[in-house]
């Protein structure tokens, strides 16, 4: 079954505070996307090491999303990318559907 | 204690400002996008203690601590374990953290912080600290073997020293040189105030930058690459507004 993400670091984090919270998911739902399109358009480019970077950075807020076993994939991932390899791809891009979708509802 | 952040993420620049809000112990002065930013408030402000994230585009944060003299206290937040052996490396980092960073994680490193040793939060140099014994010695001259024969050259007019092979040329406004020497003699006979190597193969003359873009700077209409690991050097130089 697919991993789901979910609120538990972001309510863990605020404490209660629903206008930290929301305020949080705003930037989220604002940075998540921008950060996709960077790492597609690395991709597309095939600059794979400029690809490691833009999944390095999508990693924060794959755990912020308490995504662990995807946050493990991404680590392998980041590191394949980095010796010019790319066979994770796929697994990666249901990653980041994942989130978005995910980013969308909350 | 007084502190910023530097991170180019948004998320966590919040996420670390919502932190440090909860932690008695600290007051946030600033929060920044990029080191650039950070080196130009620290030219002019102090703090105590600098939560700074690694990777960033252009200019880790190992680049920007190489730019402060004395740097504060430092922790270092990052996505990525690989980098605790280097992070130790320097006196400032009192705690590496990785993201993402819980309550108790952090408030651990700021007791570290609280335990380590106070230093002197002190902005980055500038060039306007010239003694004037050191500006007598950029009046030296230097002299040159050219065909047997010593030429003197006046070492304030040189603007870029460039290695080639076996030889160097060296650029002033009026002519060049292209004498049988090495990059590292001539460095030794340069005033450091003046000159800084940007590059393997060249040197310049700070004096007579024109302007800085990313990795090279423009000196005369010559276009110098400047690389990595010279690059702080090169902005500590810099009195930047």
């Amino acid at each position: 079954m697919k991993e789901q993400p979910n609120l538990s670091y972001i309510h863990q984090l605020s404490g209660g505070d629903k206008t930290f919270e929301n305020k949080l998911l705003s930037v989220v739902k604002r940075e998540l996307p921008e950060e996709v399109e960077t790492y597609h358009h690395s991709i597309a480019e095939e600059n794979f090491v400029e690809a490691a970077a833009n999944v390095h950075k999508l990693k924060h807020k794959i755990s912020i999303l308490g995504l662990e076993e995807s946050y493990r994939f991404a680590e392998v991932y980041e590191e394949e990318l980095r010796e010019n390899e790319n066979i994770r791809q796929e697994g990666f891009e249901e990653i980041l559907e994942n989130m978005l979708s995910f980013i969308e509802q909350s | 204690m007084k502190c910023i952040i530097i991170d180019d993420e948004a998320t966590a620049r919040m996420i670390i400002t919502q932190l440090v809000e909860t932690n008695a112990h600290l007051e946030l002065e600033e929060e920044f996008s990029n080191a650039m930013q950070a080196i130009k408030f620290l030219n002019q402000n102090s703090t105590d203690l600098i939560f700074l994230d690694i990777h960033m585009p252009d200019f880790t944060g190992f680049d920007f601590i190489q730019t402060l003299k004395n740097p504060p206290n430092v922790i270092l937040t990052t996505s990525d374990k690989s980098f605790a052996i280097e992070a130790f490396e320097y006196e400032c980092i009192v705690d590496y953290m990785v993201k993402p960073i819980t309550q108790e994680r952090f408030d651990k490193a700021v007791q570290k912080a609280l335990n380590a040793k106070p230093k002197p939060a002190t902005p980055t140099p500038t060039t306007s600290t010239e003694t004037p014994s050191e500006v007598n010695k950029t009046e030296n001259d230097l002299y040159v073997n050219i065909d047997r024969r010593l030429i003197k050259i006046d070492l304030t007019s040189i603007y870029l020293i460039e290695a080639k092979g076996d030889y160097i040329q060296i650029k002033t406004f009026n002519k060049n040189y292209t004498v049988h020497s090495t990059l590292k003699k001539i460095e030794d006979k340069l005033p450091d105030d003046l000159f800084l190597k940007v590059h393997r193969s060249f040197v310049i003359n700070t004096k007579h930058i024109i302007d800085i873009e990313d990795n090279s700077v423009l000196i005369e209409k010559d276009v110098v690459p400047v690389s990595r690991s010279n690059r702080p050097e090169l902005m500590k130089r810099l009195n930047l507004l």
